[in-house]
């Protein structure tokens, strides 16, 4: 059954980008194909953030964007298009350039009670606020004791994009990972933006949501579910994107698709891969990732930031604590490569993991145990 | 003259045309002439001369390239009621001037400093001020001496080994108490750390003060914070942070979500003169404007940022005239006046909250203390100038000697007072030394809202452990 629906996706019964949705979903939106009722309801990332957006600030007036070029232009991405008109100025406010001061304001005004959603052109710039997120968000539950709460979420776009050079370049996940007091959340599809967004604005603890900016153009299929105004993604929780026995493959945001072409092309040689969306950075889904693991026994963990005190390392050091005498092979770790992100398009490209990087790895991961023809 | 002034005209239109830039004259280079001719040399009838003249002038003033042609501009163009040129540029309106003159790094005179008593505690002549009944007067006395006598016993406690660190805030007492006097108890107040005194005001106890500084089970801050880190949401005073301004864009925001509210409340946040050097100062300042968050900033200048005296720290004439760069109103006052920080707090409440406008109050005064108990400040600054500041300008002095002169105030009720608080703050301490402190379980609360699953797991471990090797663990936390 799932040979015919995968033959089906390629034919080009739905845009490639389908590729990888779970056995359920596709099921589901072909019977319904079947029965001559509409397609599945396709949406871009860039659109799913602007209706969870809309939806979480008409529901509470308390919600509030602000951020550089939010208004006016419509959002340096356009993911905040046509909030200014429909929510005013009060609501959604353009910055002056000071991302430490807009950060802190916000802080102040999560101290007093509002829950605001700061948005930062791209992470990189975050840096200028990072004492705000760390020393004036995250910790402040814990030293004021539990009377001042911060229900605030920081997104914008994280991680490579294309030709931007270094300084726009690097990812975050492991930077705000590490630090308690926050979430850290990473969603992929547009289903994920959704219900994470959705979740985060709602949630009373400070929320960094990393974007990708190559992935707000991509459309991926969203269920009815997904659509209801209601709709909320549980944080802390993985989403295994597809099911395998012979290898675990962990990734977040622009890596799940990366790593679902990646599978597609193992199967071909007869490596059925498990790949799990991590969706949340921290609290780290450390139970489902184990649960994988001791049932492929292979682990490559994939991420695009740099490789030293990565997310990859985290996820092997908690499966080396808790799986270790499940592995049957050591963990192979795919990440950028550890220099600051250069220009030029062909150095860039072999800056960030491709997909045939991360079929060598999970091949490596499959065959270091086989015995060598050589030896015999 | 009119003659002349026309053919300037027509040599200007024919150099217009005829010289690219050189040609596009403004207004203000003939009106200069009109005006200033005695010097240049007088213009005669020849274009070589005009030249000249004009060559003279290009090197005098920068060529402006004005939209209209010049014989539109002589005609169209705007002028105030001065004759001077206006124009518009992003931003709006502004009037020319064909006279280059720099505004000068430091003003003639320094801004002045609105006073109320004088050093022996009179109130000066012609001035003006909020006047206080006797039962409010001997109220701020009393949290002065209090603020006084705690900071002091306080002090001796760490240097006794009791506490571990202390912040003490001699010298600003009148700050302290006649600020929070004047603000109501729905005011949010964003403190940077040597205002314990706003809580004083407020009612947070003497063993709160200890409590917090033991780190026992009696803190409401759970034993999370050093020392002198006091916060009460009850009391609408933000936990204090040790980041340096960073509560100044907070404190914005908290502002803006006040008026949001529509509420009869503003904040009030605190800083030193060094935390000005801040780049949250600057956001802060310049944000409060833009969105007219109702906001009193007050500058507690106390000379000194650690061993930095304001000399080193900055060059601009103070904190005040920073205000205005931002479009903030702002006054400085005589902070170790307690009427005059009084008078001027209330009357800045009033302005944020009726006008939605951020206020700036620079406070002078001396920090006659150290830094902190990790500083000893006779290492880069005199003994007797912090003599003389301790002695002859004591806020708490001045004060008592207004209170006296007004009859509510003698000699037996101050040493009662003294006697009494003295009693009560070594009670204190002595009560805390002794709580319990704080349980296991708090090393993990307040993390999140809510306790995620792997700190139950660290919380499990821990306990196990602890159950397992008693003996490397202190026996006075309780499980």
């Amino acid at each position: 059954m799932l040979g015919i629906i995968k033959q089906k996706a390629r034919c080009g019964v739905f845009p490639s980008s389908t590729v990888g949705q779970t056995l359920q979903r596709v099921r589901l939106s072909l019977f319904a194909l079947r029965n001559y009722s509409t397609a599945p309801k396709e949406m871009t990332v860039r659109e799913a953030l602007n209706s969870a957006l809309d939806e979480e600030m008409s529901a509470d007036p308390k919600v509030f964007l602000m951020g550089e070029e939010v208004g006016e232009y419509q959002g340096a991405y356009k993911i905040s298009k046509g909030l200014l008109e429909k929510y005013g100025p009060d609501r959604v406010f353009d910055t002056p350039i000071t991302e430490a001061g807009f950060t802190g304001i916000g802080v102040g005004a999560a101290y007093y009670g509002l829950r605001p959603v700061i948005e930062f052109m791209t992470f990189n710039f975050s840096m200028q606020a990072i004492d705000h997120i760390i020393n004036s968000a995250a910790k402040s539950n814990y030293m004021s004791a539990g009377q001042i709460s911060v229900p605030i979420v920081f997104r914008g776009p994280n991680g490579a994009a294309a030709g931007v050079g270094a300084q726009h370049s690097q990812c975050y996940a492991a930077w705000y990972g590490s630090c308690p007091g926050l979430k850290v959340l990473a969603p992929y599809s547009s289903g994920d933006a959704r219900g994470l967004l959705k979740a985060a604005i709602r949630d009373p603890d400070p929320v960094v949501f990393l974007e990708n900016e190559l992935l707000y153009g991509e459309s991926f299929p969203v269920s009815a579910e997904a659509l209801d105004s209601s709709f909320c993604l549980p944080i802390g929780k993985a989403k295994i994107e597809q099911e395998g026995k012979d290898v675990t493959i962990t990734a977040f945001s622009k890596m799940v698709g990366y790593s679902l072409q990646a599978a597609d092309i193992l199967a071909k040689e007869g490596i059925s891969a498990e790949v799990i969306n991590l969706r949340s950075i921290r609290p780290l889904d450390r139970s489902t990732i184990n649960a994988s693991v001791r049932k492929t026994n292979r682990l490559v963990t994939v991420e695009e930031g740099f490789p030293q005190h990565g997310v990859g390392a985290e996820i092997c050091a908690s499966v080396i604590e808790e799986s270790f005498g499940y592995l049957d092979a050591p963990v192979e770790r795919i990440a950028g490569a550890d220099v600051p992100m250069p220009y030029a398009a062909n150095l860039e490209r072999m800056a960030v993991p491709q997909v045939e990087d991360i079929v060598r790895a999970a091949k490596r991961a499959c065959y270091r145990s086989a015995p060598m023809a050589a030896t015999a | 003259m009119a003659v002349w002034f026309t053919r300037s005209g027509n040599v200007a239109r024919h150099l217009k045309r005829n010289m690219g830039f050189l040609g596009k004259l403004n207004h203000s280079f003939l009106g200069f002439h009109q005006r200033n001719s005695s010097l240049v040399s007088p213009i005669d009838e020849s274009y070589r001369n005009a030249v000249v003249v004009l060559n003279n002038a290009m090197a005098l003033f920068s060529v402006r390239c004005s939209e209209s042609t010049l014989a539109e501009a002589q005609r169209d163009s705007r002028y105030d009621e001065h004759e001077n040129q206006i124009l518009d540029f992003p931003g709006g309106q502004v009037t020319f001037t064909s006279e280059m003159r720099f505004i000068s790094e430091s003003p003639e005179k320094r801004t002045k400093c609105y006073q109320v008593l004088d050093d022996n505690g009179r109130p000066i002549l012609g001035t003006s001020f909020q006047p206080l009944s006797k039962e409010f007067a001997v109220r701020m006395y009393s949290n002065m001496v209090t603020l006084q006598t705690m900071d002091t016993i306080f002090y001796e406690a760490q240097r006794q080994g009791r506490i571990s660190f202390y912040v003490t805030s001699n010298g600003e007492e009148a700050i302290n108490i006649a600020s929070a006097a004047a603000l109501t108890f729905d005011d949010v107040v964003l403190p940077q750390y040597r205002e314990p005194g706003v809580l004083l005001w407020r009612g947070f106890t003497l063993q709160e003060f200890a409590n917090q500084c033991f780190g026992n089970k009696g803190d409401n801050g759970k034993g999370r914070q050093m020392p002198i880190h006091y916060g009460s949401k009850k009391l609408n005073y933000f936990t204090v942070s040790s980041t340096i301004a960073t509560q100044l864009p907070q404190a914005v925001g908290a502002a803006y979500s006040l008026k949001m509210d529509s509420k009869d409340a503003c904040v009030i946040t605190y800083f030193g003169d060094g935390g000005t050097s801040e780049g949250d100062f600057h956001a802060a300042l310049n944000f409060a404007a833009v969105m007219g968050a109702p906001v009193i900033f007050i500058c507690r200048n106390n000379g000194w940022a650690i061993s930095t005296p304001t000399s080193e720290q900055f060059r601009s004439d103070g904190i005040v005239v920073r205000g205005q760069a931002y479009g903030v109103r702002s006054i400085r006052v005589d902070g170790n006046d307690a009427l005059a920080v009084y008078t001027a707090v209330q009357t800045a409440r009033e302005m944020a909250i009726s006008e939605h406008r951020p206020i700036l109050i620079e406070a002078l005064t001396y920090r006659v203390g150290h830094h902190s108990t990790s500083d000893d400040s006779t290492k880069y600054r005199p003994v007797d100038e912090i003599e003389h500041w301790r002695m002859a300008r004591d806020p708490v002095t001045r004060f008592r000697k207004w209170v006296e002169w007004n009859g509510w105030w003698s000699d037996e009720d101050e040493s009662e007072l003294r006697s009494s608080a003295r009693k009560q703050i070594l009670h204190a301490i002595q009560v805390a030394e002794k709580v319990e402190k704080p349980p296991l379980s708090d090393l993990f609360t307040d993390v999140y809202d809510h306790l995620p699953s792997n700190l139950l797991e660290q919380e499990r471990l821990l306990r196990e452990t602890i159950k397992r090797h008693p003996q490397d663990y202190p026996p006075e936390v309780p499980m």
